[in-house]
């Protein structure tokens, strides 16, 4: 697992990268009662606001972590926003992307350096 | 915890915005709102002369508000604007007024240099201020203060606990019933902490008084009513008595006066509205919102709304599109969603008339 200092976590699934948000991140929001998930084969760039996520305190992006092509979302959260609460790390992730080169995960935060980035 | 105007509030306690807003809902939250502003206007001579004096500053009746009694009203701009909406009390020999925290330094100012010939403005710096909200309210606090239960809405009264004198008010700002309860700063803490042993109680942040006030319908200052925004646009006719209307022994007389009863008599050019966005999307303040390619209005306060479910919105929208049942469209995130006008409040009130 991989992490971004948005707080979203990345993690490799063949020749995929499944993209959710971080249980701290989960915590700090509250509860979700809304996510609006991209279009499948959307091309975004780095920073790119791919999806929204509101809780009933507020709203927030989730930005494409880097580069790349979304290949499937999770409709799940669509009819079940509180999923994002219950199972932040699994049931509740957000989309799968393909990159053009997996090893700009090397880049992304660890899991020992995102714990120290959250302390 | 956040900052707001100059305090350090939590938005949440542990519960989470939603089970906060749900518990009161079904038995009782206690909100901290000691950042708002307590003062109380003590006469140079009679009651009154103050009255009357505050009513130069307000477009509602003072003089006619009995002893023992609160009421709603707001200060009004030369321009008819408001510059802040409030609770005033006539506690026999004075009033008790509770302002808004952002705006209570501007308060003061203005009833000292408007008010001073008629009473002594003092703020009450020694005082914190809890809500306790919910249709449990009455049970729990009536526990420690057998006397609360005898109230009705908008009553106040001076009730002891423990040999602490209380100013409880049966009010709040979440469409439950509920008081309103001044307690001494040195005791605040103990009196907190005994209505959170009560079964019924449970601690709730900001964020679910902002749900629970918007599902009531009721204006937030800042948000929904500003200096920009008259009493009669903002639906406020209600707090509006007649005395203080055309035709009335104390018509007018405040600042905006013209403007005011003008809008009164003519009706404003737009209207606060209840929004009900279709999808699930909230909507927040901000939202433009649109009619025919026009732009019609925009939402000054909105989001999620756990009674009802759904996402909740208030706004202003141009008086010929404000009739209950309009459609609108709302411009998030570059995409047109529609929102019905819908009535307010969002989820009944259960005041103890």
């Amino acid at each position: 697992m991989k992490y971004t200092k948005e707080h979203e976590w990345l993690r490799v699934e063949g020749d995929l990268v499944v993209v959710g948000i971080t249980e701290h991140a989960a915590t700090a929001l509250g509860d979700v009662v809304f996510v609006e998930l991209p279009e499948v084969e959307t091309v975004v760039a780095e920073g790119d606001e791919v999806a929204v996520i509101e809780s009933v305190k507020a709203a927030s992006d989730i930005l494409a972590p880097t580069a790349g092509e979304i290949v499937a979302v999770n409709d799940l959260l669509v009819d079940n926003p509180g999923l994002v609460n219950e199972d932040p790390l699994g049931a509740a992730w957000f989309f799968k992307m393909r990159l053009d080169d997996l090893s700009v995960l090397d880049d992304f935060l660890d899991e020992d350096e995102y714990n120290e980035l959250i302390a | 915890m956040v900052p707001f105007a100059d305090y350090e509030m939590p938005v949440q306690y542990p519960a989470g915005v939603l089970k906060e807003h749900l518990h009161t809902r079904a038995a009782a939250g206690l909100v901290d709102v000691s950042h708002m502003g307590q003062v109380i206007l003590r006469p140079k001579g009679t009651l009154a002369e103050t009255a009357l004096a505050f009513e130069a500053l307000m477009p509602v009746d003072v003089l006619g508000l009995t002893a023992g009694r609160q009421r709603y009203g707001m200060f009004t701009t030369a321009t008819g604007g408001i510059l802040d909406d409030l609770m005033f009390a006539n506690r026999g020999d004075h009033f008790f007024v509770v302002v808004n925290a952002a705006c209570k330094t501007a308060d003061i100012a203005h009833m000292t240099a408007l008010l001073s010939a008629a009473c002594t403005v003092i703020p009450v710096t020694d005082r914190g201020l809890l809500a306790l909200q919910g249709p449990a309210a009455e049970a729990a606090l009536s526990r420690l203060v057998p006397k609360a239960a005898a109230m009705r809405f908008m009553d106040v009264a001076v009730l002891e606990w423990g040999g602490v004198p209380l100013w409880v008010s049966r009010s709040g700002y979440t469409g439950e019933d509920g008081y309103e309860i001044s307690v001494p700063v040195a005791r605040l803490r103990d009196f907190a902490e005994a209505l959170l042993h009560q079964p019924e109680v449970m601690p709730i942040g900001l964020g679910a008084r902002d749900s629970l006030r918007l599902e009531a319908g009721l204006c937030l200052y800042g948000h929904d009513i500003d200096t920009t925004t008259s009493p009669v646009e903002a639906g406020l006719n209600w707090a509006i008595q007649k005395v203080r209307r055309a035709g009335g022994a104390r018509a007018g007389g405040f600042p905006g006066a013209a403007l005011v009863m003008h809008e009164l008599a003519q009706g404003p050019a737009r209207v606060r509205v209840g929004l009900r966005p279709e999808g699930r999307a909230p909507m927040r303040d901000g939202t433009e919102l649109f009619a025919g390619g026009d732009k019609v209005g925009a939402i000054t306060s909105g989001g999620y709304g756990p009674s009802v479910a759904a996402p909740i919105a208030m706004g202003y929208v141009a008086a010929a599109h404000a009739t209950t049942g309009s459609t609108l469209m709302a411009e998030l995130r570059g995409k047109m969603l529609p929102v019905t006008v819908s009535p307010l409040p969002f989820h009944p009130t259960t005041y103890k008339r």
